[in-house]
């Protein structure tokens, strides 16, 4: 057997205080030139007492920052298969079009005539999204996905409410992105959970089961949390309408799909878009992201205003009539993610959308076969952009999905998702998207091949593990228990 | 994690699928989660827990754990009203992990104690997870 080329490897990682542990008195940047205009008196109630500034050398600063990102790990730095996130390369160009002066400084209070290019923008992206989704009329503030499935669940009630109709309850597949049932409980409705079949997809039956008069409709993510396509989606879609219902579909797994399914055509009413995700803005740090809502032509009198729209030649804001559900961003929702996505879809092109959607689950499906004979496969079917695999072998020689994950940063890696979703014992979710080539990915597959292999000759390395990074393994629990949030 | 001859099991106590225990006789009944549950879920640190006086119905979900790994919901075993809830697990969760027949989340007043009977005792809880 040739031996594995591992990524990881040490190298000198410097120490580095807090911020205001470092520095020392008088350091500053620059010098500003003396004032030659005469000093004013603060009124005293404006003053308070000394504030504990630090005082840095523009060197320091630098130093402080660069050190704190070679601690870091992110997709510039390798592959980042943490699945069900989307962690995909994206490309410096995005960044570049995004930080164009004319749209990154634009003040958000202009009016209409002095923001053309952006309000064109919008425009453009909101119907880029819709050619993609399938549905017609689209918002783009939503700050992120569970932003969406709010103001998802806002047109569900508002739209309920229009037809004098009352409905509690929403339908939840386990299976379903973790947020789903809190943005449901938010807006009033009460979340009741549904069980997918053996095979990790819903099934028709327990859909009719649980559907009535009381349920507003259901949340589908789609592909679901197990990578796999909810087969039997037109016809769950089928029921939920009968009874009066909407099908609301979570799009955070859009990269599986684009270009290839039409959610429209699937029954789907409201969609939402993780455009950080799979239309290219870094993540993963917090944000900000952009979840914009897709909704159908019957929905669409219920969106958030304001949308932008094309009167001849002029762009304007478009705000609303008295149906709409009301602002859920000021202003025009985070521009920056916007425009990226825009850079990201107008430099791809459809095909290339479609093909890059191809790769994610042609990767995924290649990692799926590989692996198959070392670790235990969650559900044994084809998947989309990430596979699912359970700790039963692990646990044999006492070995953790932690230990693994641990083990795999020591290697060079972030971890996959692990210990979601919660239907799979042990998961370990990889999504590989479509943006690494096929050596990394065997390289991946080789060195996870090498970790299942020492945990059963030596388990002690993996229980150890991480050896090789800055700080061992932390004490999670205690954080969580005793989190320390300011600093010391 | 332990071994199956290794988990604790509470003879007196009644138990769910979902892993909740609950105890037999007097007036007001405590419910927890199993060893097998604690075991499984790992170190919890937060436990979310109903208002006193709010009423559940059998299977309803009345409040969440959260250990490293997961937020789980938590499901009354019998239907009834909320008479105490376990104050000592706000600020210590691990209480669970460390003595889970002891540490009672809840004390329920149940509104109709035949819904014991559907609950499956030690032997039977035993065998579901041997499988």
């Amino acid at each position: 057997m040739s031996e594995v080329i591992i990524p990881g490897a040490s190298g000198i990682i410097q120490n580095e205080p807090l911020l205001w542990e470092k520095g020392g008195k008088g350091r500053r940047g620059m010098c500003v030139p003396g004032s030659d205009v005469p000093a004013a008196e603060l009124p005293a109630a404006l003053c308070r007492g000394e504030l504990d500034f630090p005082e840095l050398s523009e060197v320091d600063v630098v130093r402080h920052y660069t050190r704190l990102s070679q601690w870091n790990f992110g997709v510039d730095s390798g592959m980042y298969p943490l699945g069900s996130c989307t962690m995909k390369y994206n490309p410096k160009i995005n960044e570049k079009a995004a930080a164009t002066p004319a749209l990154a400084a634009a003040h958000p209070m202009l009016p209409d005539e002095l923001v053309q290019g952006s309000l064109q923008v919008m425009y453009e992206l909101q119907s880029y999204l819709a050619a993609i989704t399938g549905l017609p009329a689209v918002t783009l503030q939503p700050a992120a996905g569970a932003h969406g499935e709010l103001t998802g669940m806002l047109i569900f009630a508002a739209w309920h409410k229009s037809r004098n109709s009352r409905r509690t309850k929403i339908l939840i597949p386990d299976t379903a992105h973790g947020t789903n049932p809190a943005s449901a409980a938010l807006c009033g409705y009460k979340p009741v959970p549904i069980r997918s079949g053996p095979e990790g997809i819903l099934e028709v039956a327990a859909i009719e089961a649980a559907m009535d008069e009381e349920t507003a409709g259901i949340m589908i993510t789609n592909p679901n949390t197990l990578g796999l396509f909810e087969t039997r989606i037109r016809e769950i879609a089928a029921i939920v309408h009968a009874k009066g219902g909407l099908v609301y579909g979570d799009g955070a797994n859009m990269n599986a799909i684009m270009g290839i399914i039409d959610a429209r055509r699937c029954g789907v009413d409201v969609l939402h878009l993780n455009l950080h995700k799979t239309f290219s803005t870094p993540h993963g740090g917090g944000g900000p992201g952009a979840g914009p809502l897709c909704v159908s032509e019957e929905l669409a009198r219920f969106l958030p205003a304001p949308r932008a729209v094309r009167d001849g030649d002029l762009y304007r804001l478009d705000w609303g009539g008295s149906d709409s559900v009301g602002r859920v961003h000021a202003f025009h929702g985070n521009v920056s993610v916007l425009l990226r996505a825009y850079a990201y879809i107008r430099s791809m092109g459809a095909e290339n959308l479609k093909k890059a959607s191809q790769l994610a689950v042609l990767n995924a499906a290649y990692i799926k076969e590989r692996l198959r004979g070392t670790l235990p496969l969650a559900y044994d079917r084809p998947c989309m952009h990430e596979c699912v695999f359970s700790d039963a072998q692990l646990q044999e020689h006492k070995v953790t999905t932690l230990d693994v994950a641990k083990r795999l940063i020591d290697c060079g890696y972030h971890p996959p998702t692990i210990y979601f979703p919660l239907v799979v014992h042990g998961a370990i979710m990889i999504e590989p998207t479509e943006t690494e080539c096929k050596a990394d990915i065997d390289q991946f597959i080789a060195v996870l091949e090498q970790i299942v292999r020492e945990a059963a000759e030596n388990p002690e390395l993996l229980r150890q593990a991480p050896l090789r990074t800055k700080v061992r393994r932390l004490d999670e629990t205690l954080a969580a228990r005793q989190p320390c949030l300011c600093g010391s | 994690m332990k071994e199956f001859d290794e988990l604790l099991f509470n003879e007196e106590f009644r138990y769910t699928e979902e892993h909740e225990w609950v105890s037999v006789g007097g007036a007001e009944l405590m419910v927890g989660i199993s060893d097998y549950a604690q075991d499984q879920l790992g170190d919890i640190v937060f436990v979310e827990m109903p208002e006193v006086g709010a009423t559940f119905a059998r299977g309803e979900q009345f409040g969440t754990l959260e250990s490293v790994k997961a937020v789980s919901e938590l499901y009354l075993p019998v239907g009834g009203e909320v008479v105490a809830v376990n104050e000592a697990l706000g600020d210590s969760p691990e209480l669970i992990n460390q003595d889970p027949y002891g540490a009672w989340i809840v004390k329920i007043r149940p509104s109709d104690t035949a819904e014991l009977e559907q609950l499956l005792n030690a032997e039977s809880y035993r065998s579901m997870l041997r499988g």
